[in-house]
């Protein structure tokens, strides 16, 4: 374990462990990795990850599916799946674990529906990829999914096309698309930013209503700290491809590493005036200084 | 390692601050022209069109004989020591022939781009820039010129200026310029709705302004690249002007020409055909090499 | 009361051809006091942007009255005259900049069309205020970090010394801890120069740290004006207003922490 500042809270059983991340692409001009020695547990609870462009977060997020680009080397000393390595996982069992087990929701519905397909044949399908059923249960369980991600009249829905939908449905139905085969992870890069401050949380609120349903773990990748806070029980702070700072939300506004302060400090606030605002001054020693952890709190 | 970064052109090219809007531009390019280098396949099609160039130039330095000088007594000649290329029915050196023709080549290839690509960016870019009825009828000339096949308008065109490598020139700009105010047409849509184009327009750019200096700068990548590759269909359609005794006139070395009478000799003087035809593909060939590494170059969608 | 700078009245502007005619702003009429922050908030195809647009006379297809100093502007190209005085920031610092100019280029132009004298001087001026070494001035906008080429396009706004300066997003395309820094410079320019801001966004949070007043838009239309007090003490009167604003809130509520 060695330097491993990880914490877990004490009932949930790790599903994805991931120990000393890293993702290196081939000629890259700044000569740092994209992701360095990022290790983190998730279990059955809501987990985000927070960082600036740049940062590693969705690399991070995509390494876990091992989804990064050709061009990019994937190591690790240990990423596991429910004890599963998925390190020497063959491309085939990748396959298998891709939406089965654990799925992905991005940031733009947009572009992650198929444009001709009605999107409740593409729930249908997403469902039965992954479990044996006839057409009629499965239409019926994609029915009973949009009604679970709060869309009324579901059954005119289900025969809209992407394009017909707003961008707020485009993502409720995506979230029902990747929880139909009942995944144990969720990892959600962003899914929210594309979307208007209103229906944000209405998207959030249908994600973490069926996430605490199901029992399903999640992992959020995020900007924005505000969302993160109000969302996740646990946040990665991460900076220049690292995780500098791993605290509880709840606990966000005693964060200690000077890059998260700042960063909080850097918000304007709707409930008082701060002028000027506070602009983080970088460190070059967060690059490779300590890592704050929840358990060093004494 | 600094030290060698201080001094001398070099230091200059890659100074992390530049000092001077000329200094910057220059690294600019330096930046390109590594970039270029790197293509192997580019750089050799460049390598060999600087090699044309050469040759054009040194011609009567570098033939081994006089292109005209006839030689009855050896017509006909297979490739030998004294006549690398062999010798065409009129007992000429063909080597001679073709280093002359490099220059005829060169000189149709650069003249038509010379031509082409100012009147095509300029009808484009005025068209998709202004739209409404200026873009309709620049654009329903542009589909007449699509209509025909570049060869055949080309062929119009000599028919009715007469024969001779000028009139062949201004016939294959007029064949050559409309895809080009396509492309140009299409690239100004997209770039007179960008926001640094809604900028110059709040500071009281006026629309020659904005045209010369935010719309054409961002055409002209994607334009040379398109040119250049075009250059090999120009050598072509002139060989084949001259194929048909349309382009330059005999008794001049023009490839497409040479390859033509050398068509009747095909059977038992191959090479009679074969030489010019080799040096046709050779450079359009070497064109294309090079025009393809210039789009990853200039074509900032590649970048 | 103040005379306004910038007044706009009864703008309506349609889009789409005659049989599909979308009504994107209707109505919509406010106006701006010199040296005061005017904010329109609203979500994405409020047409909030659409409005500012107009006003920037970058679309001249709108029916109403856009008035500077009382004078009304004509539809079609504004002038050198209004030019000069109202210029615009624009959302995304990786559009808005031409790629293939240098930072000198692109602070020259103005100059150039304008007929400013000391112009090289006029332009180490302006990137000193908003920030930048005067060595930047060789730099291409690929060679800039997101923050530094917003700041340079503030810069090309400030530096034909304007009254009235358009914001249409102006840090929604960047991070946080960059958006503070434009904010700050917004702010710090604001105060040195007394100039007048129209604000657009989406983030109430920002609307609030810049203006005064702020005017909430919804399907093309203003449905209330407010202070920014009144906002940051939650008082609105429409129903919509009030889901917005609670929406802002219970995310920075979570910064504060549950726990308390």
């Amino acid at each position: 374990m060695g330097f491993a500042m990880y914490w877990i809270p004490a009932m949930t059983e790790p599903l994805l462990e991931v120990e000393n991340l890293r993702v290196r692409f081939a000629g890259n001009r700044t000569g740092r990795d994209a992701v360095r020695g990022v290790s983190f547990r998730v279990g059955r609870e809501k987990l985000g990850i927070v960082g600036e462009s740049g940062s590693g977060k969705s690399q991070t997020g995509r390494a876990l599916l091992k989804l990064t680009p050709r061009s990019a080397q994937v190591t690790a000393t240990r990423m596991r799946f429910r004890g599963e390595d998925l390190l020497t996982a063959s491309e085939r069992r990748m396959r298998e674990i891709r939406g089965r087990s654990i799925s992905m929701i991005l940031q733009d519905p947009k572009f992650s529906l198929n444009p001709l397909m009605k999107v409740g044949e593409q729930i249908v399908e997403a469902y039965r990829v992954h479990h044996q059923a006839d057409q009629k249960t499965a239409r019926e369980r994609a029915l009973k999914m949009l009604e679970a991600v709060h869309i009324r009249d579901a059954e005119r829905v289900f025969s809209l096309l992407p394009h017909e939908v707003s961008g707020g449905m485009g993502q409720r139905i995506m979230i029902a698309m990747m929880l139909i085969p009942e995944p144990d992870i969720i990892i959600a890069d962003e899914p929210t930013s594309a979307l208007d401050v209103t229906v944000r949380r209405q998207v959030l609120s249908v994600l973490n209503e069926l996430v605490e349903a199901r029992d399903t773990g999640l992992i959020l990748i995020s900007h924005d700290l505000n969302l993160v806070a109000s969302f996740c029980d646990r946040i990665l702070v991460m900076y220049a491809g690292r995780v500098l700072e791993e605290i509880e939300a709840r606990n966000l506004r005693n964060a200690r590493h000077p890059y998260t302060r700042a960063l909080l400090d850097s918000l304007p606030r709707l409930d008082r005036h701060v002028d000027p605002l506070h602009v983080p001054q970088r460190d070059p020693g967060w690059l490779d200084g300590p890592v704050f952890g929840p358990e060093e709190r004494s | 390692m600094d030290d060698m970064y201080q001094h001398g052109v070099r230091g200059w090219l890659a100074a992390p601050v530049p000092a001077s809007a000329a200094q910057a531009r220059a690294q600019q390019i330096w930046l390109g022209c590594k970039r270029f280098a790197a293509n192997r396949s580019a750089l050799a099609g460049l390598v060999f069109l600087l090699l044309l160039v050469i040759v054009a130039w040194l011609a009567p330095l570098i033939a081994p004989y006089n292109p005209f000088q006839q030689s009855l007594a050896a017509r006909l000649m297979p490739p030998s020591a004294a006549h690398w290329f062999g010798t065409d029915e009129l007992g000429r050196d063909i080597l001679s022939r073709i280093i002359y023709g490099t220059r005829i080549t060169l000189y149709i290839a650069v003249l038509t781009a010379g031509i082409v690509a100012p009147v095509g960016l300029i009808v484009g870019t005025i068209a998709g820039y202004f739209g409404g009825w200026i873009d309709l009828v620049l654009m329903r000339i542009v589909d007449v010129f699509l209509a025909f096949p570049s060869l055949i308008l080309a062929l119009a065109f000599v028919t009715a200026l007469g024969p001779g490598i000028e009139n062949a020139v201004i016939a294959l700009s007029l064949a050559a310029w409309p895809p080009i105010a396509r492309l140009a047409r299409a690239e100004t849509l997209t770039i007179r709705k960008s926001d640094y184009v809604a900028a110059m327009r709040m500071q009281g750019a006026s629309h020659l302004r904005i045209i010369w200096s935010d719309v054409i700068p961002m055409c002209l990548p994607s334009v040379v690249v398109r040119v250049t590759l075009n250059m090999a269909i120009v050598i072509l359609t002139a060989a084949g002007l001259g194929f048909l005794g349309l382009g330059a006139q005999p008794p001049s070395p023009e490839w497409g020409a040479m390859l033509s009478t050398g068509r009747e000799f095909m059977m038992n003087a191959w090479w009679v055909a074969a030489m010019p035809g080799i040096a046709i593909l050779l450079t359009s060939l070497a064109v294309n090499l090079a025009g393809d590494g210039l789009r990853d170059v200039l074509d900032p969608r590649h970048d | 009361m103040r005379q306004s700078l910038l007044e706009v009245a009864d703008l309506n502007v349609s889009f789409g051809e005659e049989d599909e005619r979308h009504h994107v702003v209707k109505d919509v009429g406010f106006h701006i006091g010199r040296g005061e922050c005017y904010g329109l908030i609203g979500e994405s195809g409020c047409g909030k942007t659409t409005v500012l647009r107009a006003i920037a006379g970058l679309n001249s297809d709108y029916d109403g009255s856009i008035l500077l100093d009382a004078q009304k502007q004509p539809k079609a190209r504004r002038g050198a005259g209004f030019l000069r005085r109202v210029q615009m920031v624009f959302q995304d610092p990786y559009a808005s900049l031409h790629p293939r100019k240098m930072v000198e280029k692109v602070l020259r132009e103005p100059l150039q069309i304008h007929g400013f004298d000391r112009q090289r001087q006029r332009i180490d001026e302006v990137l000193v205020q908003v920030g930048l070494d005067p060595s930047f001035r060789y730099r291409y906008p690929h060679e800039l970090s997101g923050g530094q080429r917003q700041r340079v396009v503030v810069a090309r706004a400030l530096i034909m010394e304007p009254e009235i300066l358009l914001l249409d997003e102006p840090t929604s395309a960047l991070d946080v801890s960059v958006q503070a820094e434009i904010l700050n410079l917004l702010t710090r320019v604001q105060r040195e120069r007394g100039l007048t801001y129209l604000l657009v966004s989406h983030d109430m949070a920002v609307i609030a740290h810049v203006c005064q007043r702020i005017g909430m838009m919804q399907h093309g239309r203003i449905i209330e004006e407010m202070t920014s007090e009144a906002v940051r003490n939650g008082q609105a009167q429409e129903q919509y207003t009030r889901e917005f604003l609670d929406a802002s809130a219970a995310f920075a509520a979570a910064l504060e922490g549950d726990a308390t």
